[in-house]
């Protein structure tokens, strides 16, 4: 059984709606990405896992259906959401959006997971006392990770972790996501819409098209296909 | 000499009363983006509490305690009765909401109690302190221990608990509080409710020394929005300053400039507020808004 399973789902922001009857499965310990254009619904396709928008249809979470729990709820059931544009709190300082990220745990489990997660992030580790705001680009991203690995999820939703990063910086990021898949086990889904990378590190994808799901595939077949490389990989 | 000291001291201490309540109007400032304008309204209310429960018989020590804790309550519920309902309005609306609080409250206050002035007991001794050559009334002093105190509380909940950084990262991102399991509506009502905690005891504190009547908060709280501007309306560390800044300057003006004298003292407050938003908008403290795109 999957980890995760979407049924009809459909979902938008006040009277647009946005995503048109999705089916999605992750399984777990995989890590599957959405492709797509922007505007194609990615966002809102986490956003209606995490909750974070009213959405309808069926999804179910480790065999429960979680598809009427309010975002916090959802949070408390196991699945993180790292959002787009990071949401680090920017006025608290690093060490303190670590620990907030263990905001439902106790703190002897939050101290223990904070040194786990610093080894594969140690940048962060030298900028603990640090304001969030002050970091750069890439060391945000590190933390908003961090902060929801805190909450020792089963399933982790990156929406696009490399927007605003340099080529080399998004590199290291998605080898450290796999490096933290492959030590722990953790389920991933991620949004891309710059997919070379994301399809390295992936075993296997879907690509949304105004808010629909066109293609599902493996990662190496979505890498190896025409249309995808033309249109998401940038080959002519 | 003694003159100047004693006047440095009597400043602390009045900046120690408008910190708290420049406090209470940053608290929630911060964490809903709206000044309270009724917040004074809200203190005075608080102080004529003791005076009821005094007058019916309680000892004022627990009668302050129990009004502090009503206070609180009343804040919580005048978030989730006004403001929260409120959030997705147009500033004007809220705006005019809370000065019409602030007018209901101060009528609420003169049809139950009257507009006759009515003393409030002192929580501290008639008493001096000797220093040396140097003497401080037990309430000068009183009221800078207490404020101090109640300062090293609020700094132990925010920087020590689990709930008081769950109430900063809601202030700070409320999108990202939720993604982490905070529920940011709770956070919030308990900020509005320390906000007129705080309030309260900076009107049992002044309440002593201007005599019970619905209009004494009119003074401290402008000297309140003095220091919030001062010190940057959304720093914590910027309302303390900004308190005790004022109270201080307020006290050597009115006693060295010989045209203002207590009674012009106001224009005080009034000239820091302009000359802040003016000079550095963002006061002492604040933070700049920078948006990174």
């Amino acid at each position: 059984m999957s980890l995760l399973s979407l049924r009809q789902i459909r979902a938008g922001y006040d009277a647009r709606s946005v995503l048109h009857d999705i089916e999605l499965d992750v399984e777990e310990r995989q890590i599957q990405v959405v492709l797509g254009a922007n505007g194609a619904g990615k966002t809102t396709l986490l956003r209606a896992i995490s909750g974070t928008i009213a959405r309808q249809g069926t999804i179910m979470f480790g065999g429960m259906p979680i598809d009427r729990l309010s975002a916090r709820k959802i949070v408390a059931a196991g699945i993180a959401h790292v959002p787009q544009g990071r949401g680090t709190f920017a006025d608290l300082t690093v060490d303190e959006n670590i620990r907030l990220g263990a905001y439902l745990r106790t703190v002897a489990e939050a101290r223990q997971d904070r040194e786990r997660w610093l080894t594969f992030f140690p940048r962060l580790r030298e900028r603990l006392s640090q304001q969030a705001g002050s970091l750069s680009g890439g060391e945000q991203q590190m933390l908003a990770i961090t902060r929801a690995l805190m909450l020792r999820p089963r399933l982790l939703l990156l929406d696009e972790p490399s927007l605003g990063l340099a080529p080399i910086i998004t590199q290291g990021l998605f080898r450290t996501l796999a490096a933290i898949r492959e030590e722990t086990g953790m389920t991933m889904l991620i949004v891309e819409q710059s997919a070379n990378l994301a399809l390295e590190v992936a075993d296997s994808g879907v690509v949304l098209e105004s808010g629909q799901i066109v293609l599902r595939d493996s990662a190496q077949s979505l890498a190896g296909n025409d249309e995808v490389r033309r249109i998401y990989l940038g080959y002519e | 000499m003694t003159l100047f000291a004693s006047q440095i001291v009597d400043g602390l201490a009045d900046g120690a009363i408008y910190a708290s309540l420049a406090l209470a109007l940053v608290f929630s400032y911060r964490s809903t983006g709206i000044v309270n304008f009724a917040q004074g309204e809200m203190a005075m209310l608080s102080a004529y509490l003791v005076w009821q429960l005094m007058a019916w018989g309680l000892p004022l020590i627990p009668a302050v305690l129990v009004s502090i804790v009503v206070s609180f309550i009343a804040g919580t519920l005048l978030y989730a009765s006004i403001v929260k309902p409120l959030s997705h309005a147009s500033l004007l609306t809220v705006v005019s909401v809370l000065i019409g609080l602030y007018l209901a409250l101060n009528s609420l206050a003169g049809f139950i109690w009257t507009y006759t002035i009515k003393p409030l007991p002192s929580l501290f001794p008639k008493a001096h302190l000797q220093f040396g050559s140097f003497s401080v009334s037990a309430e000068t002093a009183g009221i800078i221990v207490v404020v101090g105190l109640v300062l090293l509380l609020l700094y132990l909940l925010f920087e020590t608990t689990k709930v008081g950084l769950a109430m900063r990262g809601a202030a700070s991102t409320p999108d990202s509080a939720v993604l982490v399991g905070v529920s940011v509506p709770v956070m919030l009502l308990i900020g509005w409710g320390i906000a007129a905690a705080l309030g309260a005891l900076s009107g049992i504190l002044v309440a002593p020394r201007v005599f019970l009547n619905p209009t004494m908060m009119f003074g401290v709280i402008i000297y309140a929005f003095a220091a919030a501007t001062l010190g940057g309306f959304d720093s914590i560390v910027g309302a303390v300053v900004g308190g005790l800044l004022v109270g201080v300057v307020e006290n050597l003006v009115g006693t060295y400039v010989p045209w203002i004298g207590p009674d012009l003292k106001i224009i005080v407050a009034l000239v820091l507020i302009f000359g802040t938003l003016l000079i550095k908008p963002d006061g002492l403290f604040g933070r700049k808004k920078v948006v990174r795109l």
